[in-house]
C-alpha cells in the first residue's frame, strides 16, 4: 500500500503558518486493484446499507414536500416542466383550429395575441430550458456516481420559484390578462398593451430566468467538483460536457436578457425612454439585447438533445462513441459560435450589408460542428453492432425531423432570401422541425431510455410505438405544409387572412394533423404515468449501458451504493467486477456512520479526492425563501411596490438564516476515512470549496448583466446622433471619484479582514468589516449623489436614463456587498467564523472583488465617458 | 404549381429581385433534399442495413469528410451565390423614389419623383413603373412595421426613429398584394396593401393625376358638405381644400384605390358604409370612431361621394 504523494492529492502539506487551513488529504489514492478486489463482508455491507438507507430516506407524509434530495426535485421539475409543455401546447391546438379556415371567428384578435405570445414564452422558458435544467438535476449525480449535487437546497429553492413562476406566468391566460405581444415582446408595440400582461411577461419570467441560472451554476459546479475519483475531464460522460457547455451558455445568455428586463421595466414602469426614438432611445437595443439571448438559447435547447442522443447511441452501437474529443470540441464551439449569431433574427430590420454578410456566413458556420455531431453518431453506429430499440426509433425520427429543420435553416441564414422567408409562416415550419428535431424527440427518447433509472420499470414498447407515429407522422403532415403556406405569402402572427389567399387547405391540413400529434402525445403521458405503477420491473441495466447512471438501484435513495473509482469512459463495460464493488461498497463512502449525507468533492481537472462534503437534507427554508422571492417579482405586477420591498427584504432575511444555519454547523472531526484508506478532510474553504467555485460562476453571469448594460451606451453612442444630447448635464466627477475611493477601501478592508482572519486574527478581521459596510454605505451615497445632485432626469432622454440605469444597478450590488460584510461580521462576532471556519469570508471576498470592477467600470462610465466625447 | 399562384405568393413573381429569390430558393430546395435523403439514407444504413463493424479508420474519415469536408465545400459555394445577389437586391433606384410610412394599421405612400418638392399623398396602394427600379424609404411613427411584396422582392422593416431603404424593379404589369409582416398589434394580420405595376407611360398620367387636388366638382357635391359636417377634415386630408388633416389616410383619391382599410375590404359604397358605421367591426384595434350615429341616408350619400373620388 503506498502513500500518496500529497501534492498530487491537492494543497500541499500545511505549513506551520498556515495552521488554519484544512489538513490534506492523506491515504493511498488511486486504489490498487489488489484493494479493490478485496471483499467487502456481507454483515458490514447490510449494517452499512441501514445506515445509508436512513442518511437518506426520503421525508414521508406531507413532510415528502419538503425534500431537497435530486431524486425527488428532479422528478417534481421534470413533472412541471412536461404539465407546462401540455398546457402550451393546449394552447397551440386552439390557435390551429382558429387557423383552420379563413375568417374564422373562434377566437379573438386579442385572444388569439395572447395564445401565441404565452405559446411561445412557455414553451422556452418553462419547458425548454427547464427541461434540461430538471433532467440534469435528475440524472447528473448518477451519471457523475455522486450522491446528490453539491446544492441540494438551492436545486429545491430553484424548483420553487419555478413552479410558483410557471403558475403566475401561464396562468394569466385563463383571466384574459396574458402579454399579448409575442414571445420576444419588442417594444414598441409591447408598450402599448395596457393592464398587467406586459409586467407578467417581464416580471414573471425575470423571476423564473433567474432560477434558471440557479440550477446551472449548481449544474456547473456539480460537474467540476462532484465527479468520482479518477474521472479525469477527458473521462467524462459527454453529457456532463454538455452540462458544462450549456449551464455556461446559461450563465452569458440570460443575464443579457434580464439587462434587457430591466431597462424594459424602467421604460414600462417609470417612462425612463430606452426605447423611445422621441428621447433618444431605440427600439432595436431591445431586438440585439434580446437575440443576444435569443439565439444562444436555441442551442441551449438544442445541445442538450445532442448529449442524451450521445448517451444512447453508444449503447445502442455496443460500443464507445467515436470521437469523443471531436464531439467535445463541437459543442464548445457552438457554444462559442451560437454567441455570435444573434443579428440573423434581425436581417430585415435594414443593417448594412456587411453585417449581414458577416452573420449569414457566421450562421452557416455553425453547421461544421453539429455536422460532426451527428456524423459522429453516425461513424459509432457503423463501428459498432447496431441494434434497434424505442429509445433509437426515436432518434432516428429526430434525426429525420432535424435535418430538414436544420436544412432549412441554411437557407433562411443566406440574408437575401430571409428576406422573403422571415416572419412568415416558413419560419414558423422551420422553428418547429429544429425544436422537435432537436428537442422534442431526443427528450422523448431520453424519457424511454432513462424512465428504468428513476423507475425501476420499463415503458410499454406497443404505446411507445403507436405514439412515436401519431406525433411523428401528425408532426411532418402538419408542419410541413407550412413551408408552402409561408412561401405563399402567409405572415407568422396573423389570427386571420382572407379567403381570396389561397391558404385556406393547407391550413385546414395542419390543423387537423396537430390533433394527431396531441393524440400521439395523449398516448405518451397515459403510458409515462401508467408505467410508473404497473410498467414490468426491469433489471437494473436494461440496455445494457456502459455508463454510470444505470448504476444505482432505483429502489434506493441514497443514489449510488459507494461512489466508485473511475478510469475508464465506460465503467461498466471496462472496469472489471465494476457493479458488484459499487454495490458491495468496495470503493468510496459506503457507509453513514454519522447518519448524515454526503457526497465526495474532487478537483476541478483530474478528479483527485479533496473533501467530504455533508450535504443538507430536507428544509423548509426553501419554500419560505421561494415565497418570499416571489413576492418580490410578483407583487410589483400589480404596482404593490412597499408590498414587494417588504417581500424582498424578508426573501433576503431568509436567504441570510439559511446560510447563517449552514455556515455556523461546522463538521465534528476535522477529517473522516472515506473508505480505501483515504482520509479526507471535511470542511475547507476557498477555491477547494464547492461554495466559492458557484459564487465564482455566479459573478460571471452577473458581469455578463452589467456588461450588457455598458453594451448599451455604447450602443446608443453608436446608433444614435445625439448621444449624448447638447449641452447635457454631467454626472457629479467628484462624487464618483468620491465613491470610488470610499468603495475601493471597502473592497480593501473585506480582503484584509479574510487575509488576517486565516492568520489567526479574527479581531482585526471584526474591526475591518466593521468600518468596511460604513465606507460602502458612504460610497453608495456619493454614487447616488454623481447622478441625484446634477438633476440628471432619467425621463428627459435615454442620456441620463442609461447612466441612472447603470448606478442603479451598481447601488443594488453595493447594498448586497454590504449585507455579505455584515453577515461576516455577525459570524465573526458569534465566534461562528473563525479562522479554520473562514469559508464565508472567501466567498464574500470574491464577491466584493466583482464587485469594485463593477464600481470602477460605473464611475469610468458614467462621469468619465462623457466628458470624453 | 397552380397551388403556389396566391394573390401573395413568392412564386408568383413580377419583378427581377423577387425571381432571383425564387431562383435561389430552388437552388437551394434541390440541394437541401439530396443532402436530406444522403444523411438519412446514411443513418438508415448504419442503424439498420450495416451488419459487420466498419473500421475506426473509415469512421473517422466519415465524421471529418461529412461533418467539416462536406459542409465546408456545400456552404461556401452557397454563401459566394446566395450573398453575391445582394447588391442587385440593394440597388439603389434610378428617379422616383416613394416613402412608405407604416401606421397603425395602415400603410401612408409618398411618391416622391425625381426633383419634386412635395410629394404626391397617397395611402394603402403603391403603384411603380415596370422596367425601372424605385427606391423606397421605410419609416414608422408608432410601432415597427415590415413591408413585403412578395410578387417583387423581400421584406424590410419600418422602425420607429430609423429610415430604412430598399428598391424594387418591377419587370411585369399587373396587380399584386403586400401585408405587414412585422407583428404590429391588434390588427396586425388586417395591415395589406395592393401593388399595381403600371407601364411607365401609364404610370406617368397616372401619377399626375394623383397629383391634383379634390375635382372643383367634386366640391359642389353634397358628399362633401357631409364630409365637412362630420368633422372627417379633421382625421383625413382632401388636398386643395380644408380638410388637412394627417391622422388617417389621404382620401383625395380614395375612390381610385383598389381596396379599403388597408387591403381588407373593396372599394365599393357599400363596404364604405359598412366601414364608416363601425369601423372596430372589421378592424379590430383601429382609431378611427365609428359614425353609427349618422343618419343612414346621409352615409349613404357619403360613401357614394368617396367611392367617386378617383
Amino acid at each position: 500500500m503506498t502513500v500518496a504523494d500529497p501534492e498530487r492529492l491537492g494543497r500541499p502539506i500545511p505549513a506551520a503558518a498556515d495552521r488554519f487551513a484544512a489538513p490534506a488529504p492523506s491515504g493511498p489514492f488511486p486504489p490498487t486493484p489488489e484493494m479493490l478486489a478485496e471483499p467487502v463482508p456481507p454483515d458490514l455491507a447490510a449494517a452499512q446499507e441501514d445506515r445509508l438507507r436512513k442518511a437518506w430516506k426520503a421525508p414521508s407524509g406531507w413532510r415528502y414536500w419538503s425534500a431537497v434530495n435530486n431524486s425527488e426535485v428532479g422528478v417534481w421539475y421534470t413533472l412541471t416542466c412536461l404539465a407546462f409543455m401540455l398546457g402550451a401546447g393546449v394552447l397551440a391546438l386552439l390557435m390551429r383550429v382558429q387557423l383552420a379556415v379563413p375568417e374564422n371567428g373562434f377566437l379573438s384578435a386579442d385572444r388569439y395575441n395572447q395564445f401565441f405570445t404565452m405559446h411561445g414564452s412557455a414553451m422556452m422558458f418553462l419547458f425548454a430550458v427547464p427541461m434540461f435544467e430538471a433532467v440534469s438535476i435528475l440524472l447528473l449525480p448518477a451519471l457523475l456516481g455522486a450522491r446528490d449535487l453539491p446544492f441540494p437546497r438551492l436545486s429545491a429553492f430553484g424548483y420553487w420559484c419555478f413552479l410558483i413562476g410557471g403558475v403566475f406566468v401561464l396562468g394569466s391566460v385563463f383571466f384574459d390578462a396574458a402579454p399579448n405581444s409575442g414571445w420576444f415582446m419588442y417594444p414598441p408595440v409591447s408598450l402599448q398593451q395596457e393592464g398587467v400582461g406586459p409586467d407578467i411577461w417581464l416580471l414573471g419570467l425575470s423571476f423564473i430566468e433567474v432560477a434558471s441560472i440557479a440550477a446551472a451554476v449548481e449544474l456547473i459546479v456539480g460537474t467540476l467538483k462532484c465527479r468520482p475519483p479518477g474521472m479525469r475531464v477527458n473521462l467524462m460522460p459527454l453529457y456532463a460536457w454538455y452540462v458544462m457547455v450549456v449551464g455556461g451558455m446559461i450563465l452569458f445568455a440570460f443575464p443579457p436578457l434580464i439587462a434587457g428586463d430591466f431597462l424594459y421595466e424602467l421604460q414600462s414602469g417609470f417612462d425612463w425612454p430606452f426605447f423611445d426614438p422621441e428621447r433618444g432611445g431605440d427600439p432595436l437595443l431591445w431586438q440585439h439585447l434580446f437575440w443576444i439571448f435569443g439565439h444562444p438559447e436555441v442551442y441551449i435547447i438544442f445541445l442538450p438533445s445532442i448529449a442524451l442522443t450521445a448517451m444512447i447511441v453508444p449503447t445502442f452501437a455496443r460500443r464507445p462513441i467515436v470521437g469523443y474529443s471531436w464531439i467535445v470540441l463541437s459543442a464548445v464551439g457552438t457554444g462559442f459560435l451560437s454567441f455570435g449569431l444573434w443579428v440573423h433574427h434581425m436581417f430585415t430590420t435594414g443593417l448594412p450589408a456587411l453585417s449581414l454578410g458577416f452573420f449569414s456566413a457566421a450562421s452557416e458556420a455553425v453547421v461544421i460542428p453539429t455536422g460532426v455531431q451527428l456524423f459522429a453518431f453516425v461513424a459509432t453506429l457503423l463501428a459498432g453492432r447496431a441494434r434497434m430499440g424505442l429509445p433509437m426509433l426515436w432518434i432516428a425520427g429526430a434525426l429525420a425531423i432535424f435535418t430538414a429543420g436544420g436544412l432549412t435553416g441554411v437557407m433562411v441564414a443566406i440574408a437575401p432570401f430571409d428576406w422573403q422567408a422571415h416572419d412568415t409562416y416558413f419560419v414558423v415550419a422551420h422553428l418547429h422541425y429544429t425544436l422537435f428535431g432537436g428537442f422534442v424527440f431526443p427528450v422523448i427518447a431520453g424519457a424511454v431510455y432513462f424512465y428504468p433509472v428513476v423507475t425501476g420499470r420499463m415503458l410499454s414498447e406497443r404505446l411507445g410505438r403507436w405514439a412515436f407515429w401519431l406525433i411523428f407522422a401528425g408532426f411532418n403532415i402538419a408542419f410541413l405544409p407550412m413551408h408552402l403556406t409561408g412561401l405563399i405569402g402567409m405572415p407568422r402572427r396573423v389570427f386571420t387572412y382572407p379567403a381570396e389567399m389561397g391558404w385556406g387547405g393547407l391550413n385546414m391540413v395542419s390543423t387537423l394533423a396537430s390533433f394527431v400529434i396531441a393524440a400521439g402525445f395523449a398516448v405518451l403521458v397515459w403510458d409515462l404515468l401508467r408505467a410508473a405503477w404497473v410498467g414490468p420491473r426491469t433489471s437494473r441495466n436494461p440496455w445494457n449501458a456502459g455508463t454510470l447512471e444505470f448504476v444505482p438501484d432505483p429502489d434506493e435513495n441514497w443514489g449510488t451504493r459507494s461512489i466508485p473509482y473511475v478510469h475508464t469512459r465506460y465503467p461498466a463495460w471496462e472496469q472489471e467486477a465494476f457493479v458488484e464493488r459499487v454495490d458491495s461498497g468496495r470503493f468510496y463512502l459506503p457507509d453513514a456512520p454519522e447518519g448524515l449525507r454526503e457526497t465526495l468533492v474532487t478537483s476541478v481537472i483530474d478528479a483527485r479526492p479533496l473533501q467530504v462534503l455533508r450535504v443538507p437534507g430536507p428544509s423548509w427554508i426553501t419554500h419560505v425563501a421561494a415565497l418570499f422571492t416571489a413576492g418580490a417579482f410578483i407583487l410589483p405586477v400589480y404596482h404593490l411596490y412597499w408590498a414587494a420591498g417588504v417581500s424582498s427584504a424578508l426573501a433576503i432575511l431568509t436567504v441570510c438564516v439559511w446560510l447563517y444555519l449552514s455556515a455556523r454547523s461546522h463538521p465534528e472531526a476535522e477529517t473522516k476515512d472515506a473508505g480505501l484508506g483515504l482520509r479526507l478532510p471535511l470542511y475547507v474553504s476557498g477555491p477547494s470549496s464547492v461554495g466559492w467555485w458557484a459564487m465564482w460562476i455566479t459573478m460571471l453571469g452577473d458581469a455578463t448583466a452589467f456588461a450588457s448594460l455598458v453594451f448599451g451606451v455604447f450602443f446608443y453612442w453608436t446608433a444614435r446622433p445625439d448621444f449624448p444630447p447638447e449641452g447635457a448635464a454631467m454626472a457629479s466627477g467628484t462624487l464618483a471619484v468620491a465613491a470610488l475611493v470610499a468603495l475601493a477601501l471597502s473592497w480593501a478592508l473585506t480582503l484584509t479582514a479574510r487575509v488576517v482572519n486565516a492568520r489567526g486574527r479574527p479581531w482585526t478581521a471584526t474591526l475591518c468589516l466593521a468600518v468596511a459596510p460604513l465606507l460602502a454605505v458612504a460610497g453608495g451615497a456619493a454614487l447616488l449623489g454623481s447622478v441625484w445632485l446634477p438633476d440628471l432626469d432619467p425621463t428627459s432622454h435615454v442620456y441620463p436614463a442609461i447612466l441612472w440605469a447603470i448606478v442603479i444597478w451598481t447601488l443594488v450590488h453595493v447594498g448586497g456587498g454590504i449585507i455579505m460584510q455584515l453577515f461576516c461580521l455577525v459570524g465573526l462576532l458569534a465566534g461562528d467564523f473563525t479562522p479554520r471556519h473562514d469559508a464565508p469570508l472567501w466567498n464574500i471576498t470574491l464577491f466584493w472583488h466583482f464587485l469594485a470592477l463593477t464600481v470602477l467600470v460605473t464611475v469610468a462610465v458614467v462621469a468619465g465617458l462623457p466628458r470624453l466625447l | 404549381m397552380s397551388g403556389c399562384e396566391g394573390p401573395q405568393s413568392v412564386f408568383r413573381t413580377g419583378g427581377s429581385d423577387a425571381a432571383q429569390l425564387e431562383h435561389l430558393f430552388l437552388v437551394m430546395l434541390a440541394g437541401a433534399v439530396v443532402l436530406w435523403l444522403g444523411i438519412n439514407g446514411l443513418f438508415y444504413y448504419a442503424s439498420r442495413v450495416s451488419a459487420r463493424p466498419v473500421s475506426r479508420a473509415r469512421v473517422e474519415a466519415l465524421i471529418l469528410g461529412g461533418g467539416v469536408g462536406l459542409p465546408v465545400v456545400v456552404l461556401t459555394a452557397l454563401l459566394v451565390y446566395g450573398l453575391s445577389i445582394m447588391p442587385d437586391q440593394r440597388a439603389p433606384g434610378d428617379g422616383l423614389r416613394l416613402r412608405v410610412t407604416g401606421e397603425q394599421f395602415w400603410w401612408r405612400v409618398e411618391y416622391w419623383p425625381e426633383g419634386a418638392e412635395a410629394p404626391v399623398v397617397s395611402a394603402n396602394e403603391v403603384r411603380l413603373p415596370v422596367g425601372r427600379r424605385t427606391e423606397i424609404e421605410l419609416a414608422a411613427t408608432d410601432v415597427i412595421h415590415s413591408f413585403w411584396l412578395p410578387a417583387l422582392g423581400g421584406k424590410t422593416d419600418l422602425i420607429p426613429g430609423r429610415v430604412n431603404r430598399m428598391s424594387l424593379e418591377p419587370t411585369e404589369v399587373g396587380t399584386w398584394r403586400g401585408q405587414c409582416a412585422e407583428f404590429c398589434g391588434l390588427s396586425h394580420a388586417l395591415m395589406a396593401f395592393q401593388a399595381i405595376t403600371l407601364e411607365e407611360a401609364e404610370f406617368g398620367a397616372w401619377l399626375a393625376r394623383e397629383a391634383q387636388g379634390l375635382a372643383p366638382e367634386a366640391r359642389t357635391a353634397e358628399g362633401y358638405a357631409i364630409f365637412t359636417a362630420q368633422g372627417c377634415g379633421g382625421c383625413h386630408a382632401l388636398r386643395g381644400t380644408e380638410a388637412r388633416g394627417t391622422v388617417g389616410p389621404d382620401l383625395t383619391h380614395v375612390g381610385g384605390r383598389a381596396t379599403l382599410a388597408a387591403g381588407i375590404l373593396p372599394m365599393t359604397a357599400d363596404a364604405l358604409t359598412d366601414w364608416i358605421r363601425d369601423p372596430a367591426a372589421f378592424k379590430p384595434g383601429v382609431e378611427m370612431p365609428g359614425y353609427d350615429h349618422m343618419d343612414p341616408d346621409e352615409l349613404a350619400t357619403l360613401a357614394l361621394w368617396l367611392e367617386g373620388l378617383r
